[in-house]
C-alpha cells in the first residue's frame, strides 16, 4: 500500500473504530517488518503509518492552552531575568553587549507577549518566581562571565526544546501554535549566537548546532540539557539510512524536544521553591 | 550503517584561504570534492556555472515522459506541506552544493566549515522528505542561481542568509497547515536548525552584532518572521526553473 493511500485511508476525519483498529493491526506488521529488515524496509511506510493515528487531540481546552503559555512564561521570565541581571550588572564586556542587548530585548518581550495572550484567553498569567541563578551556589555566573555564558547557552538550547515538544499541545490554535513557533526560532537563533560566541572566546568548541548530545565544555549538571539530542529517528524513519550525509551531520540537522517534566527538572535547579 | 564524517569524505578541518592573509595554503584543500557531496550533487546539484540540470531519477509520481516540461505538483494535504518543504530543502542543498563547487577564494575557515555543514544538513533533510514521501515526492527540482555571483563571498553569504530566513519563515508559517503532530514535531525539529543556520550566517555577515536576530527578521513582540507557503514559493521562485502548482496546498486561515 502507498503512502498517498495510507494517508488518505486514515488521515480523514474519521474515528471510526473498526478502521481503527484494522490499522493499528497493521501497524504492528510493519512494526515487526522494519525490524527484520531495517535498512530494508522502505521509509515512506513508517511515515505514511504514523500520519494514521497521531492526529491532533483537537479536544485541547482552553484551560490546557493557558498551562503550556504558563509554562513557556515561566522559561521567558527566568531568561529575561537573567539577562536583565547579566546587563545590569555589568559582567557583559562591551564586545558582546550588543548581542545580549538584543537576546534581553527579546525575552522581555516573549514574557509581555505570553502574559498578554493568557490574559486574551481569559487564564492568569503565574508570578514570577523567585530565580537563583548560582543553583544553590553551584554557579556563579554574575561574577564569572564564562559561567555567565555557558548558563546562557543551556537556557537557550533549553528553551528551544522546551517550545519543540509543546507544539503539538497547542495545535488545535493556528495562531497560538504559530506564535510559539516564531518564538522557538527566535531561541533557536539566541542559541547559535550564544555557542558560537562562547567557541569564538576559546571557551568550548562546539558550532551553533548540536552535535550527537555534546554539551561541550559545558558542566556535567547541563548534560539534561542535551540528552536525546543525538536521536536520528523521525516520524518512523531513521535519517541515517536514506543518506550518505555522515550520522553526525544527521544528529545537527534535527533538534529534539524536551517534555515539559525534563525542562521543570532542568529549570528547577534555578527556581527557589515558593513557600 | 554507521558512518562518521571520515568514511563519508567530509573533513572537519576543510579550509579555504582566509581572508585573513596566514594560511593561504589551505586553499588547495577544497578543489577535492568529498564523496558525499559528489553523491548529493548527483542527485541535487547543478551542472555547468548556475543552470543546473536536476533529472530526478525516482521521484516522479505523474509517470509523465517529458518531465522538464510538466508543472511540479505539490499535492494537498500534509503531503503537500512535506513536498514544499522538500522543495525548499532541495534549493538549499543545491545551493550549498554549488558554493562549495566553486568556493570564493577568500573563504575563510569559519565560512568554509559553516557552509560545509550546512550543506550537509540541507542534503540531510532533502534525503529524508525524499524517502519519507516516497512516491508522493516531488521529482529533483531543476535550480538557477544565475543572480548568484559565486565568487564573492558577500553575494554567497546574502543568498544563504535570504534561504536561510526564507526556510524558517517557511516552517514557522506551514506548521498550522500540517495535520498530524508527529510531522509537526518533525517541521519543528528542523525549523530550529534552521534558525540556527540564518543566525549563524548572519554572524558572519556582521560578526558580534545584534544581527543574528535583528530587526529586519524579529518583530516588536519577538516573533521571528512567517510567511504562507504561496509568499515562500513566489520569492522561491526567483531560484527554481521548473513551474510549482501549489493550488492544492491548505490555506491559512488568519
Amino acid at each position: 500500500m502507498s503512502f498517498l493511500k495510507l494517508l488518505d485511508e486514515f488521515n480523514l476525519e474519521t474515528s471510526n473504530k473498526e478502521e481503527s483498529e484494522r490499522f493499528f493491526s497493521r501497524k504492528d506488521a510493519l512494526a515487526k517488518m522494519s525490524n527484520y529488515s531495517k535498512n530494508f524496509a522502505l521509509a515512506a511506510l513508517p511515515f505514511g503509518a504514523i500520519a494514521a493515528f497521531s492526529k491532533p487531540a483537537n479536544a485541547q481546552s482552553t484551560e490546557d492552552v493557558v498551562g503550556v503559555l504558563n509554562f513557556a512564561l515561566t522559561l521567558e521570565l527566568l531568561e529575561a531575568e537573567y539577562y536583565n541581571m547579566g546587563c545590569e550588572i555589568g559582567i557583559i564586556p562591551d564586545e558582546d553587549r550588543a548581542i545580549f542587548n538584543v537576546i534581553q530585548k527579546h525575552e522581555n518581550a516573549h514574557v509581555i507577549f505570553l502574559q498578554d495572550t493568557i490574559n486574551s484567553l481569559g487564564g492568569t498569567p503565574i508570578e514570577k518566581p523567585e530565580f537563583d541563578f548560582t543553583a544553590s551556589g553551584t554557579f556563579d555566573p554574575f561574577n564569572q562571565y564564562p559561567q555567565y555564558l555557558a548558563l546562557s547557552q543551556a537556557f537557550e538550547d533549553t528553551g528551544v526544546r522546551a517550545y519543540k515538544g509543546q507544539a503539538g499541545n497547542v495545535q488545535s490554535s493556528d495562531q497560538i501554535l504559530t506564535a510559539a513557533l516564531r518564538i522557538h526560532s527566535v531561541e533557536a537563533r539566541h542559541a547559535a549566537e550564544v555557542r558560537r560566541l562562547r567557541t569564538m572566546r576559546g571557551l568550548d568548541d562546539i558550532e551553533a548546532w548540536i552535535t550527537g548530545d555534546n554539551r561541550g565544555s559545558l558542566p556535567e549538571q547541563a548534560q539534561a540539557v542535551y540528552n536525546g539530542e543525538a536521536n536520528t529517528t523521525h516520524a518512523g524513519v531513521d535519517a541515517t539510512t536514506v543518506t550518505d550525509i555522515s550520522d553526525e551531520a544527521v544528529t545537527e540537522a534535527w533538534d529534539e524536544p524536551l517534555t515539559m517534566e525534563e525542562v521543570n527538572a532542568i529549570a528547577s535547579l534555578f527556581i527557589v521553591p515558593a513557600q | 550503517m554507521s558512518k562518521s564524517r571520515e568514511e563519508t569524505g567530509q573533513s572537519s578541518d576543510l579550509v579555504c584561504a582566509t581572508r585573513r592573509p596566514i594560511s593561504r595554503k589551505n586553499f588547495f584543500k577544497f578543489s577535492g570534492l568529498s564523496a558525499a557531496s559528489f553523491m548529493a550533487l548527483s542527485m541535487y546539484g547543478c551542472q555547468d556555472s548556475g543552470l543546473g540540470v536536476l533529472d530526478n531519477k525516482s521521484g516522479g509520481n505523474n509517470g509523465s515522459t517529458d518531465k522538464n516540461a510538466d508543472v511540479v505538483k505539490l499535492g494537498a494535504g500534509d503531503i503537500g506541506i512535506l513536498n514544499f518543504a522538500y522543495a525548499l530543502e532541495q534549493l538549499e542543498a543545491a545551493y550549498y552544493i554549488q558554493v562549495l563547487e566553486n568556493p570564493y577564494h577568500n573563504m575563510s575557515s569559519d565560512e568554509g566549515r559553516i557552509l560545509e555543514a550546512l550543506r550537509e544538513h540541507e542534503v540531510a533533510h532533502a534525503d529524508f522528505y525524499k524517502a519519507a514521501l516516497g512516491d508522493n515526492a516531488i521529482r529533483g527540482l531543476e535550480v538557477d542561481f544565475s543572480s548568484v555571483d559565486f565568487d564573492d563571498c558577500a553575494s554567497v553569504l546574502n543568498t544563504a542568509q535570504v534561504f536561510e530566513d526564507l526556510g524558517v519563515s517557511a516552517y514557522n508559517g506551514a506548521g498550522q497547515l500540517l495535520e498530524d503532530t508527529e510531522l509537526l514535531l518533525v517541521a519543528g525539529k528542523i525549523v530550529s536548525v534552521e534558525a540556527r543556520h540564518a543566525a549563524a550566517i548572519r554572524d558572519l555577515l556582521k560578526p558580534r552584532t545584534g544581527f543574528f536576530a535583528g530587526d529586519d527578521v524579529i518583530d516588536e513582540n519577538g516573533l521571528d518572521v512567517v510567511n504562507t507557503p504561496n509568499d515562500v514559493l513566489a520569492a522561491a521562485s526567483a531560484f527554481i526553473v521548473d513551474e510549482i502548482d501549489a493550488s492544492e496546498l491548505p490555506q491559512p486561515n488568519n
